[in-house]
């Protein structure tokens, strides 16, 4: 009696619990059929390339594949002494160099050693043409041939090439360079990869504050406007936004430039003398000011959204409090807004982090960000090396995101 | 559902291959137009097959990630000297075999007709183009005519554009700072030589504005925000015959190099990519496309007779870095140097940059 008061069942005798459970996985199983598409395509458009970057990044057997010989003589003898590698080690790599010459992989090992070792790639195939009539002892033949192969800097450089997994692109990309010693720090003269991702941080910073500044008055103006003002408004907002990348970048080059429209109009005006034109394209400056435009649709979307559902209210109630209009803005609006002010600065700080075209047209000597030597290591065959830097500035990108939102929580992000 | 799934893919697979029977990537710009017309065009006319020209910034990208991910869409590809060489060696084109090229208009053998160095394992070039410096005649009536001119900022003051990287700048700088042309590698492969083409970078470092893409050199000149720039010379060429803009060229210690038509491994159409190739790169092709840009053909037969440009009247051999008037003092770009040195140098170029 209790038991049959306990167990709930459906009409054909079935338990009602069992019965739900196989009704909503139903409907569950149709729901995850529907986000099914979404899902291959992130998964495939992104999450595949960005691991398959990963991957790259840590990853190249140009060297190990194409030189058994040698790998198999570093496997055996890991602590050789680079500055004086025995003949057998020498009889190796000839042995693997004229292997290379008959199986054509002469330009893929040396590239691979390249990266690490400039020079390498034409000793790799002058060496290789000759390698199949060297005799033996075959360390001196082979410094015969070119001195650079007896380098400290190249056997380790190779015996870290030997496997096909390896960190070197990342010591490369945080200005490590391979000398005669082992991994050192660059020469004054040549880090540079640090210090642009410093610069990539703090200029992104910089134009995510401008916006915000800027954007925070016209998206309240937006909200708070009549309808039919704020949509004409709004259209010069979208406009820019909806016009190409380039052709933005290339007005602001009109506008800026030492014989450009804001310079003669300054000069005309009497304002300034035609010797002291000001420099605001092809510097840093322009940078800026081309970024800040170009994102800026980005901060005062958010923050409109965010601000047209703020009760007007809320602040009146507060000034009938007697709050002065700062203590209200301060105290109830600005609060109000945060979410849209977090989405907004995410967005456009994200965005400015990866900026490419911008920078690269106008940024002139000091301009230059990370980006465009991603850019660089892309179009010079040097995959990995751009991969290592990306997967730096992914990482980077995630702390950031984490501290974020440790400091203002995810959930608290509104995007409109 | 599944079944019009395949059915579709197939259907778009087919279409493409009806659609062109020959691809070629190019640069785009006034070169691409100048492809489409001197090869392009008069190919299918000739032979009737079907060819497309499709554009990039810089086609060796794409085809170095097409054929790693073994999705070759292009047939041909026109890429720079060094990257014909280094892609070639990383297995990623197709070897070309030089004996089947034609022969020359006159007869003389495709190898012996073609200049030293224009035909790579991988590669035939298409044209010879070359780093120049050109100035406004409108602000130095007397002009400068020397390298070093460029650097003299007290007889030729103003601003100066320079290509922003390692590639040319340097070997321009050593020029410019009395190395003769056939040292320029030799110096530049020391570290001495590095300093000094930097040092004498600084002593003009203030006064350059930096360019990227090739259309902003003569946009620079026309703005008047620089006096004279670094070019390339078709785009100069361009600029003043068509646009009627003052603009001289230096031909003092230009930097020429080849550019190569190249098939990627694995290319769909093979067999009529290389027909386009022999036909692009016959005597009468490489003078059509003389005719249209001013980049020099790489065989000698077709300089035998005086090319007119597409306007019917300017004669196009002065304007040509070929010419032996313009070679006088001239350097090729090594292919070796910057395949073993262009990403070293360029982090160097960079942080000299930033500096």
């Amino acid at each position: 009696m209790a038991d049959a008061a306990q167990i709930l069942t459906t009409a054909d005798g079935r338990p009602l619990k069992a019965a739900l459970a196989a009704a909503q996985g139903r409907a569950k199983r149709r729901a995850f059929l529907l986000v099914l598409p979404l899902l291959l395509f992130v998964l495939l458009t992104f999450l595949v390339p960005i691991a398959y970057m990963l991957m790259r990044s840590v990853e190249h057997d140009g060297f190990a594949a194409s030189a058994p010989a040698l790998v198999e003589w570093f496997d055996e003898n890991p602590d050789f002494d680079p500055a004086n590698p025995p003949e057998e080690a020498f009889a190796a790599l000839v042995q693997d160099l004229a292997r290379m010459q008959e199986e054509r992989t002469t330009g893929i090992a040396g590239t691979r050693i390249n990266y690490s070792v400039p020079g390498s790639i034409s000793m790799f195939k002058k060496g290789a043409r000759e390698a199949a009539g060297l005799e033996p002892p075959y360390k001196e033949a082979l410094l015969a041939v070119d001195a650079n192969f007896g380098r400290p800097a190249l056997w380790r450089g190779m015996a870290s090439a030997s496997n096909a997994y390896t960190a070197e692109f990342y010591l490369v990309a945080s200005d490590r360079k391979l000398t005669d010693a082992g991994w050192a720090r660059g020469g004054d003269k040549e880090r540079i990869y640090l210090y642009l991702f410093g610069k990539t941080f703090m200029i992104s910073a910089l134009i995510t504050v401008i916006c915000l500044l800027l954007a925070f008055p016209v998206a309240h103006l937006l909200a708070t406007l009549p309808m039919s003002k704020a949509a004409l408004l709004m259209i010069l907002v979208l406009l820019p936004f909806w016009t190409s990348l380039l052709v933005r970048t290339t007005a602001w080059i009109v506008l800026l430039q030492e014989q450009g429209v804001v310079n003669n109009l300054l000069v005309g005006l009497g304002l300034l003398d035609d010797k002291g034109r000001l420099s605001m394209m092809y510097n840093m400056t322009g940078t800026v000011v081309a970024m800040t435009h170009v994102l800026l649709p980005f901060m005062i979307l958010p923050l409109y959204s965010v601000m047209r559902v703020i009760p007007p209210s809320y602040a009146r109630a507060a000034r009938s409090l007697g709050a002065t209009s700062w203590t209200t803005f301060r105290r109830v609006y600005l609060p109000q807004t945060l979410p849209g002010i977090a989405a907004g600065s995410l967005l456009v700080f994200i965005l400015a982090v990866g900026y490419y075209i911008t920078p690269a047209l106008v940024g002139g000597a000091d301009g230059q960000l990370i980006s465009n030597l991603i850019q660089f290591h892309m179009s010079k065959s040097n995959w990995s090396l751009a991969a290592a830097i990306a997967a730096m500035l992914l990482a980077a990108i995630l702390i950031l995101y984490w501290i974020y939102d440790r400091l203002v929580g995810i959930d608290r992000l509104k995007f409109g | 559902m599944k079944k019009t799934l395949i059915l579709t893919t197939a259907l778009v697979g087919l279409g493409f291959a009806a659609n062109a029977d020959v691809t070629v990537m190019s640069w785009g710009g006034a070169y691409g137009e100048a492809q489409t017309e001197a090869f392009v065009k008069p190919f299918m006319a000739e032979t009737g097959i079907k060819t497309i020209m499709v554009d990039s910034d810089n086609p060796a990208t794409p085809v170095k990630a097409m054929v790693e991910s073994g999705n070759v869409t292009v047939d041909v590809a026109n890429i720079e000297y060094a990257d014909a060489i280094r892609l070639c060696d990383e297995g990623i084109l197709e070897p070309i075999d030089a004996s089947t090229l034609p022969a020359g208009a006159d007869g003389t053998p495709a190898i012996d007709d073609f200049l030293p160095g224009a035909i790579t394992e991988c590669g035939v070039s298409t044209d010879i183009w070359s780093n120049v410096f050109a100035y406004d005649n409108t602000k130095f009536p007397e002009g400068p005519t020397t390298v070093a001119d460029f650097f003299d900022l007290e007889k030729f003051p103003g601003k100066r554009g320079l290509k922003k990287g390692a590639k040319a700048v340097l070997e321009f700088a050593l020029m410019g700072d009395g190395v003769p042309a056939s040292e320029v590698y030799d110096v530049l492969s020391t570290p001495e030589g590095v300093e000094r083409a930097f040092a004498k970078l600084d002593t003009i470092k203030k006064d350059v504005v930096w360019w990227e893409a090739g259309s902003q050199a003569p946009q620079l000149l026309a703005d008047g925000e620089v006096v004279m720039t670094t070019a390339y010379n078709g785009r100069i060429f361009a600029a003043a015959q068509n646009e009627g803009k003052p603009f001289q060229i230096v031909w003092d210690g230009h930097i020429y190099e080849n550019e190569m038509f190249v098939i990627p491994k694995g290319a769909p159409n093979m067999e009529q990519a290389m027909e386009f190739i022999r036909f692009a790169t016959s005597t009468e092709g490489l003078r059509a496309s003389a005719q249209q840009i001013s980049y020099g053909p790489a065989r000698k037969s077709s300089m035998a007779e005086e090319i007119i440009y597409k306007d019917g009247k300017t004669v196009m051999a002065p304007h040509l870095p070929t010419a032996p008037e313009n070679m006088a003092n001239a350097l090729e770009t090594s292919a070796d140097f910057w395949v073993d040195h262009d990403s070293e140098l360029n982090e160097r170029f960079q942080a000299w940059l930033a500096q």
